[in-house]
């Protein structure tokens, strides 16, 4: 889980690999991977532990972003 | 790895931009095209960024790229995450960018093209833009403390005090401010209330869909949610021309003012995932997507600025709002070129994502330069209209009156030529019934985004355009509008759970509802009153968020002008020292002018009094004397928010003042909040940034 998450693919690399970082980092922008990290996470420190459904880590995952100052002016 | 920095190229965007400037700046007599505003713009920019930032970057915070961010030591994977400076960055200017810099700017266009250009680019680069990323590091650096946290430990109690209460109070004026701007919008628009009505539904069933059917998968339920968004704009259409249905949303003002303050109480205590959450993915593509249309359009349609470089009323004569150009020009913009509100963002969900703090120059400062170029394509978009069209559309009905024919003489007589027939045939082009008076800066931008679309598309469709135009305003504000209810609820809870306990338990349904309320009620009046008032209200509100989101700007470049000093920096203090002097002059004006000038139109005071005494020789109509009482004890109301307003800003910069005394005479005996230096173990870091 440490490092920083994959370049967005303008440093270089085939056409194919560039897409797939470019699409990694849109995901990455709307939250579409937020489960699949949650997961990788989870299982690696807590494995003895349930994960959270999709459904309800999406629910839990808004209550928090949407609980601070999130949209200006 | 790090590449020479080629010199000839800077020099040539130096040229281009001197050039653009000069065009700007100097050209009389003819028109401008709008490519050199632009160039103008983003040449500043570039400059800007490369050099300003960089060493403000490197001489005045010292970011170190080996220390380990709070998102690094503190990664929970949840809001502590190390995350790419690409998608930190898109985060980030998302949340900044709101309909502040789309509006302020429409408005300043009645002094003419160039003061508010000028305002913004200069605020933007040295203000704005300085403040966003100061704040940023100071709270990077601070384990992403909140602003209100860090005012505390830099400026003292009063001073996190002071910044609390200004943030809620500014929250309240915003949304009452942006709900006017809807429902000005909407006033007597079957086809904009209707499409704006609908994106309501579009969200629920988008929020439901992220829920049950595909949870999480935001790419998927925006997509659907957009061609829906599309769909609801066409049927808009079909809905102004059904008899029955047109009559259905044809609404005054007052009962769509009525449905704003109660969808903002339903969105604020419904569950997150169900409306404010997929209207907000919503909101950020369409305000995006529009934004770069509207870049793209400007940029190969190049059109003639209309509206003359200076107008007659820098003399404080405007008709959109009283005051002169000093201060006002100041004030009106806010979003674009400085925006205290951004420090809160700045000092909140962003710099626990931020991995290194290279990134830091990207984000706060980069951010807020786009920001900035929106407030210039929105300043475009109104000066690219016929003068006498925008006053139309923007002067309230109390200056020109509601008759066409009486309007477009009055108009005229300000050198402004319009006559009635063009602008019938302008509103019926558009789908509207009138476009006289259409208050809120919303209805005229869309017209000018409007006649852009249409052009670069090859003409026609232009009441299409319009109401998407107005859809893609109202969709963001509305976004605002619930999003800021419901921060105001959890600011409210959390202060009266220091009285009752019980209320601070942010999931207590009793708690949720009443706070709700209590947070509703307070924008929810200022709507009231300004849909009640037939100055349009904006002439009153707009100022009043100006002064307050300065403020809260003085408030966060005190924090880091503090910090600086304490830090042992005050020789370079100035950086933020400068901008919160500019700040504290503008603000103290503009609020001594609301508070004490004999104009009604710019002095609360005034008229209040000025009300009261035509109240008194019964020289109103009856419908107007009705509503006068109400509108006399708003006047005094907004005064007394000003003296506030002004109070506050002086309390935390005398705090400021007293907390560098302390530590340059040396007995500052408290120890900085900076979290100890660990060295960064992320890969990548540090090099070749």
């Amino acid at each position: 889980m440490s490092g920083v998450p994959t370049d967005p693919g303008i440093d270089g690399g085939s056409a194919a690999a560039r897409l797939r970082a470019l699409i990694a980092t849109v995901r990455a922008l709307t939250g579409d991977d937020a489960y699949e990290r949650y997961l990788s996470r989870h299982r690696a420190q807590h494995p003895e532990l349930p994960a959270l459904s999709p459904s309800d880590f999406y629910a839990s995952e808004i209550e928090r972003r949407y609980s601070g100052v999130v949209r200006c002016c | 790895m790090r590449k020479r920095t080629l010199t000839w190229p800077w020099i040539a965007v130096a040229l281009l931009g001197a050039v653009s400037l000069a065009q700007v700046a100097l050209l009389r007599g003819e028109t401008v095209n709008a490519a050199w505003l632009l160039g103008a713009a983003v040449c500043i920019y570039l400059l800007a960024y490369r050099f300003y930032s960089a060493w403000i970057a490197a001489r005045v915070l010292c970011v170190d790229a080996t220390r380990a961010t709070p998102a690094e030591r503190l990664d929970n994977g949840r809001d502590f995450v190390p995350t790419h400076r690409w998608v930190v960055f898109g985060h980030h200017f998302a949340a900044i960018a709101g309909p502040g810099p789309l509006i302020g700017p429409t408005l300043a266009a009645q002094f003419g093209y160039l003061p508010g250009t000028l305002w913004i680019l200069v605020g933007g680069v040295l203000g704005g833009a300085v403040q966003d990323m100061v704040t940023l590091f100071l709270s990077t650096r601070r384990d992403g403390r909140s602003l209100g946290q860090m005012a505390r430990d830099e400026l003292g109690d009063v001073g996190g005090a002071a910044a609390s209460i200004g943030t809620v109070l500014i929250m309240l004026i915003l949304i009452a401010v942006l709900g006017l701007v809807v429902v000005n919008a909407m006033k007597h628009s079957p086809w904009a209330t209707s499409t704006v009505a609908a994106t309501i539904p579009i969200a629920l069933l988008i929020g439901l869909y992220l829920r049950y059917l595909r949870p999480g998968r935001v790419l998927e339920g925006t997509a659907i949610g957009l061609v829906l968004l599309g769909l609801a704009v066409f049927g808009g259409g079909w809905v102004a021309t059904h008899p029955g249905l047109a009559a259905f949303f044809d609404r005054d003002a007052l009962p769509l003012a009525v449905a704003v303050i109660v969808y903002g109480f339903a969105a604020a205590v419904l569950p997150v995932w169900l409306l404010l959450a997929p209207r907000d993915y919503l909101s950020t593509f369409v305000k995006l997507g529009t934004v770069l249309l509207l870049a793209c359009c400007i940029a190969v349609l190049r059109p003639e600025i209309q509206m003359p470089a200076v107008t007659r009323f820098v003399d404080g004569s405007g008709p959109i709002f009283g005051g002169t150009l000093f201060p006002f020009v100041f004030i009106t913009i806010a979003c674009g070129a400085i925006s205290g509100f951004h420090s809160l963002i700045a000092s909140g969900t962003t710099p626990k994502l931020i991995s290194s703090e290279a990134d830091i120059r990207l984000v706060g400062y980069g951010s807020m330069l786009l920001e900035s170029l929106v407030a210039i394509l929105a300043l475009i978009a109104a000066t690219v209209l016929d003068p006498g069209v925008y006053f139309a559309i923007n002067s309230p009905a109390g200056v020109v009156g509601t008759d066409l024919a009486q309007a477009v003489q009055t108009i005229t007589g300000w050198g402004f030529p319009v006559n009635a027939a063009q602008l019938q045939g302008l509103a019926e082009q558009m789908g509207e019934s009138t476009l006289l008076s259409r208050t809120g800066g919303a209805p005229s931008l869309a017209v000018g985004m409007a006649s852009l679309f249409s052009a670069a598309f090859g003409g026609g469709l232009l009441a299409l355009w319009y109401h998407f135009a107005i859809m893609f305003e109202a969709v963001f504000i509305l976004t605002t509008l619930d999003a800021g209810t419901r921060v105001g609820r959890f600011m409210l809870q959390d202060l009266l759970g220091n009285l009752v306990p019980a209320l601070g338990r942010t999931s207590w349904y009793p708690s949720v509802l009443l706070c709700s309320a209590l947070v509703v009620s307070g924008w929810g009046y200022f709507l009231y009153v300004g849909v009640i008032d037939p100055n349009g209200g904006v002439n009153i509100l707009w100022p009043l968020f100006g002064i307050s989101n300065q403020m809260l700007a003085s408030i966060a470049l005190a924090v880091g002008t503090g910090a600086l000093v304490r830090a042992g920096k005050a020789r370079l203090a100035w950086v933020t020292g400068l901008p919160l002097a500019w700040l504290a002059v503008i603000t103290t004006w503009a609020a001594a002018e609301k508070l004490l000038s004999e104009d009604p139109r710019v002095g609360f005071l005034a008229a209040a009094r000025d009300l009261g005494d035509r109240l008194a020789s019964g020289s109103l109509s009856p419908e107007k004397a009705a509503v006068a009482p109400q509108l006399i004890f708003n006047q005094q109301l907004d005064a007394v928010l000003t003296v506030l307003f002004v109070g506050l800003l002086w309390t935390v910069i005398v705090a400021m003042l007293l907390a560098m005394r302390r530590h340059l005479s040396g007995r500052d005996g408290r120890a900085s909040r900076e979290a100890p230096y660990v060295r960064s173990r992320l890969s990548g870091v540090g090099v070749g940034r």
